[in-house]
This record gives structure tokens, C-alpha cells and sequence, in this order.
């Protein structure tokens, strides 16, 4: 009897309770239903697919010592080493362009929502970083070597006499941080605005100065939000290969400029899975499918271990949410 | 017990902070973000002038072998005497137009049913495996997508689509061997559609339910009202998800450069079957492909033309985003 009471309280969740059979729908819609069923289980098996063999191929040529070797030029696979190069240069390139993205897409991202005046700079900013998500990392690249192949900012790679190479990890990581920049200040920028204004008319109420809300509340609350953004930034910057071919050469090797211990190695060239990945492809210059396939799984790996952080923030970060 | 600290007005923040002041600095970045973008067009267009000059609106059109200009103008800065700035882009715009219009067609298609599965008529299990499914997917970078492309359909397309007649028929002016047009659309529709689906998927849940409960509350099947009330409510971002991913489309190089032949060929709709196995080069490859030619002036000043090209269509297509969006967002949900 109590159950009984107690199954009638408890609500069914919004249609639910009593799915309808699609039996009495006209034919149309039936094959509409029909058509969504095939392509969403289609698009299931394109995923589940394309995951089971990079891990097929990936437990296949994946070897400990591959991690740990530099590559090396050579006839046949036994003979070119393995990729520590290129991941060390991914990891490089990464904090590089977070080191850049960060503070200035979470200003930006404050600026937008906290002061925004004048009216016409705030559209300006924001369709500005609207464009810079919609530009091709390509023509980014191309902009990066005209800039930093100037006499100005030659200290920042490679030069010999008066001809600077533009090519280094400075450069690369300046452009990938515009990469980065439009998922950073868009993540941040929901997280400020989902916080409630009552919470900084409190903050101000007490006497904190504005500058002091923001640091002390409102970027400390949107934290989950800026991780967040953070991520998807180190996710499309170690993806990218167009900029890292053009902008820092795809070398074999680390090539470090100069003598300083880590200044060198930013100067110089070098290059990341990605681009060790497309050079090792069919189409690339070296041609080893089971180098490529090997850092191509470790790439994906990488990936997945940041997506599953974005999960972690995420479900994190809905813990604390502000009563209304 | 009050912690006093915490009342303290003023003391924890160093006075060179006050307000105005990083109020000011904030803006000063925001400022120079606007600038570097500013200087990015300035100096693109700056660089791309001297081969648009030299062509004029032959620039857009076809004539010539586009390969063979592109060597013909790497030559002639590596000698150094006289500039040679001819170029017909025709077969690389007409390969970017086919290859980035036949693949958002297709997953535009596709994801709208994929993202109405997912929101509304997937049962639970399968929405739990779809919903990370979609987000791993959109970010696996495009050169894996390249790799799998290069290394499992261009070879199944070259051994097991295209027969030995159909390679001899055409041998004497392009090679048919699996670097064609229809993997690079394959590809790129997997390779684009994962963005789609999220952002669609996004619109489609921030429908209010009410509208929803107030469709089936009238009748009307599960299927008509999600067609009729979310897709038609969700439509702004249906439109930003088409943006996007038509953006990430006309940019990829990498990818398409991988799958697509690299061959300065313009597909001929008029070919029959073979149209769909015939290589070709869009704007984006050709950049990435030819980036040791920038040490010539008149190959450099055209790769900075093709780069013009693009960066003028991507912030056109956010233009037409945005003007296609401001009649929608009255009825729509965001």
C-alpha cells in the first residue's frame, strides 16, 4: 500500500513514462524516425570504428623504446629511431601557447563580460575573436613567417648574417596561442556570466573594489570554466599541423639556435606528432606507415586522456552552482 | 566567530591595482588583440597584392596547367631576372567548391537526423556511448583523419573501386589511383560532422521542454513535434554549426592535402563515374604543399593571394552566418 502511494508521488520524468508507439504514425514520419535510427547507429559504428583500429594499430606498433628514442635518418623502419623528439616538441609547443592564451583570452574573456565599454570596442572584440576561430590555421602560419622572419623579432629564431629563418618555437607558439585563443575566452566568458550579479553586488557591498571582485570571486567561481577552456585550447593546439609545418620547419630532430640552455631549444626548430604523423604518412616525405600509426595513437591518446579532463572538470565545476 | 580578515576593505589588493587602472590595461589587450588581427588582414592582403595585380580577374579563372605556372613562377624568383606572376587558381577553387560544398551538404544532412537521435529517440545506453562518442570525435586531430584516409580508404578505393578500364580510359591525362574526390569528401563529411552534431545537439536540448510538452500535449506525434518545434527553434544553431564547420572545411589543408592527389586537376562533372576518382588540389593543400617556394617572390606573393582568398571567405561565410541568424533568433532559442 505505502509503495504503492509512495510510486504515485514520485513524478515520471517529462514524456518518458509512456513512450508511443510508432505504429499509428503516418508513413513519413515513420521514415523519418527510420532514417535517424540508421544514421545515428551508422555514425556509432564510423566512431566505434575508427577508435577499435587506431588502438589495433596503435597495440601493434607501439614500443616503450619508441618513446625514448630520438629519430634518426635511415633506409628502413628498424633503422629511424622512434619519436621523443616530436613529443617533447608537442609538450613544448603546447605550454608555449597556453603560456600566451591563458592570461590573455581569461583578460579578454573578463573585459567582455565585466566592463564592456566602450559599446563598439565589445562588438569589435567579439566578432574579432569570432573571426579568429572561423581563420585557417594555414593562413595563420603564413602570417606568423612574415612576422617573425622581420629583422625586429629575429632574436626570436634562427639567424644567420641579416636573413632571419622565422622558424622556431616561439613563432609557432605565438600563432597556435590565436589557435587557442577563441575556445579560452569563449569558455571563461559563459563561466563569468553564469555567475549571478547578486553575488557581485555582495562582493561590492563589502567594500571590495571591483578589480578585487574579480580576482578574488568571480575568477576563482568560473575556474572549472577556464579548465575547461583550457583543455579544448591544448586540444586544438597539439592537433594542429598546418602551423607547425610551416612555422617550426618539421625537422628531424630538435634543432636548438644559440647556447642558452632552454632559450636554444625555443629558438630553434624541431616538430610535433602532428607533423611527424604527416611526414610519415604515404603522402609525406619519410613514408613509414608504422611510425606514423604508432604516434598517430599516441596523439590520440593524448586527446582522450583531455577530453576525459574536460569531463572531470566539467562534473566537478556543476557541484557548486550559486542559489538564485 | 567572525574572521575579520575577510572584511578588511582594502588591504589585500596592492594600490597599484585600482580599479581604473586595470580597467585600462584590460582594455589596452583587448585592443592589441584587435590589432594583431588587423595587421594580419593589412599584411596578408599587402603581400597577396602584386600577383592579384599581375592576373587582375584572370586570377579567378582557368587557363594553363596550374602546376606548371606554379613551377614556371618558382623559377623565375630563383633566377631572379624577370618576375613571372601568371596564375590561373581556377582548378583549385573549383576542387575546394566540390569538395567543401558536396562534404557540408552531406553532413549537414547527416547531422541534423545524428543530433536529433542523440537528443530525443537514441534510448539511454546508446545516448551514454554517443554523447562522448561526438566530443572525442570533433577533437581527433586531421591528420589522424588523413592517416586512416591514406592508409585504409585511398587504397580500397584504388584497388577495389576504381576498375582497370576506368583507369586506362583516362591514363594518358590524369593517373586514377585512389587519391581522388570522393575520399577527400568522405573524409572530411567524418572529419566535420562530429562538429555539427555537437552544436546542433547543444541548440536542440536548449529548447524549453514546455514547448515541447505543449506539442504532445496536443496530439501530435513524438517524431512531428521534435521535426516541427526543436529543429525550427534550435535553427541559430543549426546555422553557427554549419559556419563552423564550413570554416574548419575551406581551411583544412593538412588533411586535403593528404587525400585529395595533390594534383592541380579540375574534376569534369561531364566525365561520368570517373569524376568522383579524379585527384585534385584544393586552396588550403596547395599553401601547405608549396611552402618552400616562399623564398620566391612571385611564388610567395601567390601563396599569400591564396591565403587572402581564404581568410576574405571565412570572414564572408561568419558575415553570412550572422545575417542568416538575426531573422531566426526571434523565434529561436538562443
Amino acid at each position: 500500500m505505502v509503495t504503492e502511494v509512495l510510486k504515485q508521488e514520485t513524478r515520471p520524468p517529462a514524456h518518458k513514462g509512456a513512450v508511443e508507439s510508432s505504429s499509428t504514425w503516418r508513413r513519413s514520419d515513420r521514415v523519418g524516425l527510420a532514417v535517424c535510427w540508421v544514421l545515428g547507429i551508422g555514425f556509432c559504428a564510423i566512431a566505434v570504428a575508427i577508435v577499435v583500429f587506431m588502438l589495433v594499430q596503435g597495440i601493434k606498433y607501439v614500443r616503450p623504446s619508441l618513446l625514448f628514442t630520438s629519430p634518426t635518418a635511415g633506409f628502413n623502419e628498424s633503422q629511424t629511431g622512434g619519436f621523443l623528439d616530436p613529443l617533447v616538441g608537442t609538450v613544448v609547443v603546447a605550454l608555449l601557447g597556453m603560456a600566451i592564451a591563458l592570461p590573455v583570452g581569461v583578460a579578454v574573456a573578463v573585459w567582455l563580460s565585466e566592463y564592456g565599454r566602450p559599446f563598439g570596442l565589445a562588438r569589435a572584440a567579439e566578432s574579432t575573436i569570432e573571426m579568429i576561430a572561423g581563420t585557417p590555421s594555414i593562413v595563420l602560419a603564413l602570417f606568423g613567417i612574415l612576422v617573425f622572419s622581420s629583422p625586429v623579432v629575429g632574436f626570436l629564431s634562427r639567424t644567420s648574417g641579416h636573413v632571419v629563418y622565422g622558424r622556431s618555437f616561439f613563432a609557432a607558439g605565438a600563432m597556435l596561442s590565436l589557435v587557442a585563443l577563441p575556445l579560452i575566452v569563449g569558455s571563461t566568458r559563459e563561466g563569468l556570466q553564469a555567475i549571478p550579479s547578486h553575488v557581485r553586488e555582495a562582493s561590492l557591498a563589502v567594500g571590495k573594489t571591483k578589480f578585487a571582485t574579480i580576482r578574488r570571486i568571480l575568477l576563482p567561481s568560473a575556474r572549472p570554466s577556464v579548465v575547461t577552456g583550457a583543455m579544448l585550447g591544448v586540444g586544438r593546439i597539439i592537433g594542429d599541423t598546418a602551423v607547425i609545418v610551416v612555422l617550426l620547419g618539421a625537422t628531424l630532430t630538435l634543432n636548438g639556435a644559440g647556447h642558452a640552455p632552454v632559450l636554444s631549444l625555443l629558438r630553434g626548430t624541431g616538430s610535433t606528432l602532428t607533423s611527424f604523423v604527416y611526414e610519415n604518412a604515404p603522402t609525406g616525405e619519410a613514408n613509414q606507415p608504422t611510425k606514423a600509426y604508432a604516434a598517430a595513437f599516441v596523439l590520440l591518446l593524448m586527446v582522450l586522456v583531455l577530453n576525459l579532463c574536460v569531463d572531470l572538470v566539467a562534473r566537478r565545476g556543476k557541484a557548486a552552482t550559486w542559489s538564485r | 566567530m567572525i574572521n575579520e580578515d575577510q572584511f578588511l576593505p582594502f588591504d589585500e589588493e596592492p594600490h597599484w591595482w585600482s580599479d581604473k587602472r586595470a580597467e585600462l590595461t584590460l582594455g589596452a589587450l583587448v585592443c592589441c588583440v584587435l590589432a594583431v588581427v588587423l595587421a594580419m588582414f593589412v599584411f596578408v592582403l599587402v603581400q597577396a597584392w602584386p600577383s592579384f595585380a599581375h592576373n587582375g580577374l584572370s586570377w579567378f579563372g582557368s587557363g594553363g596547367s596550374v602546376d606548371l605556372q606554379i613551377k614556371r613562377m618558382f623559377l623565375s624568383g630563383e633566377a631572379g631576372v624577370r618576375y613571372v606572376y601568371t596564375f590561373h587558381a581556377w582548378p583549385l577553387i573549383w576542387s575546394t567548391l566540390l569538395i567543401v560544398g558536396s562534404a557540408v551538404t552531406l553532413s549537414l544532412v547527416t547531422s541534423l537526423f545524428v543530433a536529433v537521435f542523440v537528443v530525443e529517440f537514441a534510448p539511454d545506453p546508446i545516448k551514454q556511448v554517443l554523447r562522448p562518442a561526438v566530443r572525442l570525435l570533433a577533437s581527433v586531430p586531421s591528420v589522424i583523419y588523413g592517416l586512416l584516409g591514406v592508409l585504409v580508404l585511398v587504397p580500397f578505393i584504388g584497388n577495389h573501386v576504381i576498375t582497370q578500364q576506368d583507369k586506362a580510359s583516362v591514363s594518358y591525362i590524369v593517373s586514377l589511383s585512389g587519391y581522388s574526390l570522393i575520399a577527400a569528401v568522405l573524409i572530411l563529411t567524418v572529419m566535420i560532422a562530429p562538429l555539427m552534431i555537437s552544436i546542433f545537439a547543444d541548440g536542440l536540448r536548449s529548447v524549453p521542454s514546455s514547448w515541447i510538452e505543449g506539442s504532445l500535449a496536443m496530439g501530435i506525434n513524438r517524431w512531428r513535434t521534435f521535426w516541427k518545434i526543436a529543429v525550427r527553434a534550435a535553427r541559430p544553431a543549426i546555422v553557427a554549426g554549419t559556419v563552423l564547420a564550413t570554416a574548419r572545411a575551406i581551411g583544412e589543408a593538412v588533411m586535403l592535402a593528404m587525400v585529395s592527389g595533390s594534383v592541380g586537376f579540375a574534376p569534369n562533372p561531364f566525365d561520368g563515374m570517373i569524376f568522383f576518382f579524379e585527384p585534385s588540389r584544393p586552396l588550403g593543400a596547395t599553401i601547405l604543399q608549396n611552402i618552400e617556394g616562399l623564398s620566391s617572390p612571385p611564388l610567395k606573393s601567390t601563396l599569400f593571394a591564396i591565403a587572402a582568398v581564404l581568410l576574405v571567405s571565412a570572414m564572408l561565410l561568419s558575415l553570412a552566418g550572422w545575417a542568416a541568424k538575426q531573422p531566426l533568433k526571434r523565434y529561436g532559442t538562443r
